[in-house]
């Protein structure tokens, strides 16, 4: 079998791929590609067919329709161990009755390629658990395993690596650490890391690219502060991070700017920013982007002011205060304030207004569940 | 020893902590004491009983105590063919017994996950025949396969064989019974070993360029080894000292005679109870040296 190995890994691109189970379909006519040399990560709740997308690129699950090109090559009739991919399982699957260094040896000895056992010495150096090339995966701790799982696939330098939620089982400190290693070693070999996780602080923090999954398809995909800045759907909105959603008809257009009318109140968004420009639509804002008043601030067009409500809530976190606010006829609202110390001391059940910069409003191409076009 | 791989997991091994060695001991009294009554006495005896020399007063069955090695000389050089049968049957019944039992567990305790009811009902069925009595099961056998069965009528009118020929009394006839009678024994540690199987290590196998086949010698195979351990020796172990299958009432004729027919007609019918005795000595001692062999060369010494 001819696996051609690039060092520095390969592109992928995913065609019209598509996959049925009985019942339902995890992946309705997913089109996708991934530069050589990227790290990108698939982020969405379970069952949104992250999972099944990487099943699909390892071969281990085969597509209904479509097709998988790996450095331009379409792999999708070849077998698993047919392919230049390896994967970090999240269940980390060492073999129990190898030793760490045989468990990262395997693959090199199934290519035959010269000296395996320094070879996955190398690798095991560099996720730096040497020492433990003897022992066997039992004796490893979950983050162990988790390394060890990592140099397994890595040592092969394949075109492409898979991630199949490989931080999911770690507590949050080693998640951390771990992410922060991923991060530098996939810097370090230049490989093409293709990442599934619900976790989108993860995501966020690692990848070159982010795809936000929603019910077997991609809902939004781009740099991670892009998304975040632009949710173009009501589901990236909540799922990335938390949002404001207001939703209204267009009441006034100009030539740079969109508004609806909510509960009395004007609700702008620049036309740059909004994906729908007719009928009933829905603009967004970032809690973090809005700040509350005593008084109503009466400020000009370049702010949009919503208000007075009532303070509902207070919640401390740590880095900044949450206040939701129940405004009538508009709904609630959460304002994050940074814990600095120079926010006005506010307690429950006071009247305020909340603002937020007009270029900070996003519209998205369509409405949050519950708000369908009639 | 080797059982220890049926049903328990070789996961992890518990450091169990100095307690009262007493409760310990009260613990393990029934055991030693059913041991020594109902194994180290017979074995004793009948140790004693293969250096018997026979009685003065010459009388048939009578033996007094004596230390006569000889009689091991004597049974070995006698039954050299028949001991040297009784291994060769019991190692092509149990391998043919392994390579049908391996995909049969392998089904019902890999493929039938996904329905645990065919799979409890699969496992029923493997031990199904054991609800009837092993005699009147091989005697069937013996029905079935008679020259006036079904089964001898087709394939002597296919001309398959002269009518001369019979099957039963071959050593087909009883390899074929030993295998039959005892294959529950290699089905069911196989499927407790591959029922608690990861499948999951398969994917990471072909993950690792390792073909289908290849996955299954360095990670299938290796991680059945337990099951295939224990199977191997519960079936090896009976067939070798098996003394209903040969037998000329059941599937055997005289030219099938294994050691436990020899000893089963020096006991009964001959009544020479020290050649039956130093047969049944040497017998356990060949098993024994047999399976520590095996298991040490098998690299699961921890089972030992």
């Amino acid at each position: 079998m001819a696996i051609d190995f690039k060092p520095t890994g390969a592109d992928l691109e995913l065609v019209n791929v598509r996959k049925d189970f009985p019942g339902f379909t995890a992946l309705q006519d997913m089109d996708l590609h991934i530069p050589a040399g990227e790290f990108f990560a698939l982020l969405g709740p379970s069952g949104c067919g992250k999972t099944t997308t990487l099943r699909i690129v390892a071969g281990l699950e085969e597509p209904t329709a479509g097709q998988v090109l790996i450095g331009g090559k379409d792999v999708t009739a070849t077998k698993p161990h047919e392919r230049p991919v390896n994967t970090v399982f999240q269940s980390y699957a060492l073999f129990p009755h190898m030793t760490i260094l045989e468990n990262v040896a395997f693959g090199l000895r199934q290519r035959k390629i010269e000296d395996p056992l320094k070879k996955a010495m190398d690798a095991l150096n560099l996720v730096e658990l040497g020492y433990a090339a003897e022992r066997r995966p039992q004796q490893l701790s979950g983050g162990q395993q988790q390394r060890v799982a990592l140099a397994r696939a890595l040592v092969n330098r394949p075109a492409l690596l898979l991630l199949d939620e490989p931080l999911g089982a770690l507590d949050l400190k080693l998640r951390r650490q771990m992410q922060i290693e991923l991060k530098a070693i996939q810097m370090e070999v230049g490989l093409t890391f293709l990442h599934v996780t619900h976790d989108q602080e993860e995501a966020m923090d690692m990848a070159d690219t982010v795809a936000v999954m929603n019910k077997g398809h991609i809902e939004q995909m781009g740099a991670p502060e892009a998304l975040y800045e632009r949710p173009k759907t009501a589901f990236v909105s909540k799922f990335l991070g938390q949002s404001n959603l207001f939703v209204g008809s267009i009441a006034d257009s100009s030539a740079s700017s969109l508004s609806i009318e909510v509960g009395g109140h004007k609700i702008t968004v620049p036309k740059d920013r909004a994906e729908k420009q007719t009928g009933k639509i829905c603009i967004g804002v970032r809690p973090e982007k809005t700040t509350f008043h005593r008084t109503n601030p009466k400020l000009g067009s370049d702010h949009v002011v919503v208000g007075p409500g009532e303070i509902i809530d207070i919640r401390f976190t740590g880095v900044s205060n949450q206040y939701l606010i129940d405004i009538p006829n508009v709904g609630e609202v959460t304002v994050f304030a940074q814990n600095v110390g120079i926010s006005p001391v506010i307690e429950l059940g006071e009247q305020v207004w909340v603002s937020w910069k007009v270029e900070h409003s996003f519209g998205l191409s369509d409405l949050p569940a519950g708000n369908e076009d009639e | 020893m080797a059982f220890a791989a049926f049903g328990s997991s070789p996961a992890k091994e518990h450091k169990s902590p100095t307690k009262s060695s007493k409760i310990v001991l009260a613990l393990l009294m029934p055991g030693l004491v059913y041991l020594g009554l109902f194994f180290f006495t017979p074995l004793f005896s009948l140790v004693v009983t293969s250096l018997e020399v026979p009685a003065a007063s010459g009388g048939i069955g009578e033996y007094e105590y004596g230390f006569a090695w000889e009689n091991y000389v004597t049974a070995f050089t006698t039954y050299l063919p028949q001991i040297l049968r009784s291994f060769m049957y019991a190692t092509i019944a149990t391998v043919i017994a392994l390579l049908i039992s391996y995909p049969l567990a392998y089904f019902i305790g890999v493929k039938l996950r996904t329905r645990p009811l065919l799979q409890r009902l699969m496992l029923v069925l493997v031990i199904a025949p054991f609800f009837i009595s092993f005699l009147l099961r091989t005697i069937a056998w013996k029905q079935i396969f008679s020259d006036g069965g079904a089964i001898m009528q087709t394939i002597y009118s296919l001309g398959l064989m002269d009518k001369s020929e019979h099957f039963l009394g071959t050593d087909a006839a009883v390899i074929f019974g030993l295998t039959y009678n005892f294959i529950p024994f290699m089905t069911l540690p196989l499927f407790t070993t591959l029922e608690r199987f990861d499948v999951r290590l398969l994917e990471a196998g072909s993950d690792l360029y390792a073909s289908p086949a290849k996955v299954f010698r360095k990670v299938t195979l290796p991680l059945s080894m337990p099951g295939i351990i224990s199977g191997t020796l519960l079936v090896f172990i009976p067939i070798a000292g098996d003394y209903v299958n040969a037998g000329q009432n059941f599937l055997g004729s005289s030219k099938t005679s294994m050691i436990g027919t020899i000893v089963d007609s020096e006991f009964l019918q001959t009544q020479d109870y020290p050649i039956a005795s130093s047969l049944s000595v040497m017998l356990m001692a060949v098993i024994v040296a047999l399976v520590g062999l095996y298991v040490r060369s098998s690299g699961t010494d921890d089972l030992l």
